[in-house]
């Protein structure tokens, strides 16, 4: 059970959330995630010490929410093609449900890197999602579903496809809703990735 | 004159790799006054193995160097009727190497079941069932003098000697040969950035050293009480396993880009949240030679 000061760090995390989606990163300030929740500027600094930290907490609190959901997917018995079909139906799903979050992912984390240069180098913040793709990954080629390659050259095919088409439907430019997209996408990355 | 124990070496199906690995041992004279070879392959003895073939001379100590088969013989014996006739006199019986304790390289002779003596790789054999108790594996390819020598003198001193799955000594098997290996600080950070032979670089990573999994003391009883392969700058190849040998074994067998075997104990989630960490920082030290000049 998450103690009383985690879940209200939660609920900070995800007010902040939706007030950078709607009036920006930078234009957020910590007296207007406070107003939004009723609570004194003084008291949301016991929670987060400054904006950088609450961003860098944020990050990592996404990762940990998708990372959780793609370890399910990873701990079904499932063959390859069937697991990536679901962690992109996540994806889309977290994307249409939670778009703050993506949102955040892709304009405010990939960037605005000089707020995440400390504390959150390389792949650190966003570590629990990430391993639970080079598992997805690892397992598809030790079963013989995937091909060997360079784990860089297979991350950016698969989740610079997922970020492209989430950034298009951000934009208002996708005709149709996500959703529509999960076979061919699922088609098309387990082809290219797979090892036939 | 001081009671010397009494030891048989008998080589089956074997290169000789121990034999001649154990003469590398530096205190060889010390050690012949407290032991004496009934027959040895190349100490003289008082027996030649027509002797020891023929006739049952008395022993405290049967060493078997090399794989087994009913099939091979030596003066035209079966070596398992060797065995069976040795093993009953004995106090203990060790298996000196990975061949006669696995089955090893010789496991491919030819010869009809060949195995270890007590394991056919990891999967225990039904040979010799009731001289386990008696039984001591020291496995490596070949195995370290130090190793050998020392479990002899235990066996002398009627030390006990906790023992593994695989009937190795918990004293010397107990540890990864990856347990004080010089280049620990670039497997802590990631860093392979390693040429065979040189000072630098962890060698886990891309150039198949097997140390993080595999059993042995090389890294704590240095060979010739001065170097190991990792630190001299060269991939540990598994040989004190039951997998010995694999095949490609200077090069790290991945899955996009996962290493397929993992430190012992280490499960994969943690191993790549720690790689993660790790690879986020770039230590310039690391990068470096060591002597920049």
């Amino acid at each position: 059970m998450l103690d009383k000061k985690q879940l209200k760090k939660e609920q900070i995390m995800q007010s902040a959330l939706e007030l950078f989606a709607s009036k920006g990163f930078y234009s957020t300030t910590i007296p207007d995630i406070a107003l939004s929740l009723k609570m004194s500027v003084g008291n949301m600094y016991n929670y987060f010490k400054s904006k950088d930290v609450l961003a860098r907490e944020i990050i990592q609190y996404i990762s940990a929410y998708l990372g959780g959901k793609l370890r399910k997917i990873n701990e079904e018995d499932i063959s390859t093609k069937e697991k990536t079909r679901k962690i992109i139906e996540v994806y889309f799903k977290t994307a249409s449900l939670k778009p703050e979050m993506i949102d955040y992912f892709l304009r405010i984390y990939l960037s605005n890197r000089e707020v995440f240069k400390d504390g959150c180098e390389g792949m650190l913040c966003v570590n629990e999602f990430v391993t639970e793709i080079m598992i997805y990954f690892e397992e598809g080629v030790k079963c013989g579903d995937l091909r060997e390659q360079d784990f860089f050259s297979a991350f950016g095919l698969f989740m610079g496809y997922l970020g492209g088409m989430v950034f298009l439907k951000g934009e208002n430019v996708l005709p149709k809703d996500l959703n529509n997209y999960v076979d061919d996408i699922a088609f098309n990355i387990y082809k290219a990735l797979s090892a036939e | 004159m001081k009671k010397k124990m009494r030891v048989l070496w008998l080589s089956a199906i074997a290169c000789n790799g121990n034999t001649h690995s154990f003469l590398n041992y530096p205190y060889i004279e010390q050690f012949l006054d407290d032991f004496e070879f009934i027959y040895h392959p190349v100490i003289d003895s008082h027996y030649t193995l027509e002797d020891i073939v023929s006739k049952k001379i008395p022993c405290d100590v049967l060493l078997i160097e090399g794989a087994i088969s009913k099939e091979f013989k030596r003066v035209d014996v079966s070596v398992v009727d060797i065995i069976e006739k040795y093993s009953k006199i004995v106090q203990k019986i060790v298996t000196v190497g990975t061949c006669a304790t696995f089955g090893g390289i010789f496991r491919e002779s030819g010869y009809e079941e060949t195995s270890g003596m007590h394991f056919d790789q990891d999967k225990p054999s039904q040979k010799f069932q009731d001289l386990i108790d008696k039984t001591i594996s020291v496995s490596g390819c070949p195995v370290h003098p130090e190793v050998l020598v020392n479990t002899l003198y235990a066996i002398k001193k009627e030390a006990i000697l906790k023992l593994d799955n695989f009937l190795r000594p918990k004293e010397f098997y107990a540890y990864t040969i990856h347990n004080g290996c010089t280049r620990n600080e670039y497997f802590e950070y990631k860093v392979d950035n390693h040429r065979f032979g040189e000072l630098e670089g962890c060698m886990f990573y891309d150039h198949g050293c097997q140390a993080p999994f595999t059993h042995g003391s090389c890294n704590k009883v240095l060979w010739n009480e001065v170097n190991s392969k990792t630190r001299a700058g060269l991939s540990c190849m598994g040989c004190t396993e039951p997998t010995f040998p694999k095949q490609n074994l200077f090069s790290t067998k991945k899955n996009m880009a996962i290493p397929e075997n993992l430190p012992v104990g280490v499960g994969k989630r943690v191993y790549l949240t720690l790689a993660g960490i790790s690879k986020a920082f770039k230590i310039d030290r690391l990068e470096k030679k060591l002597f920049d000049d």
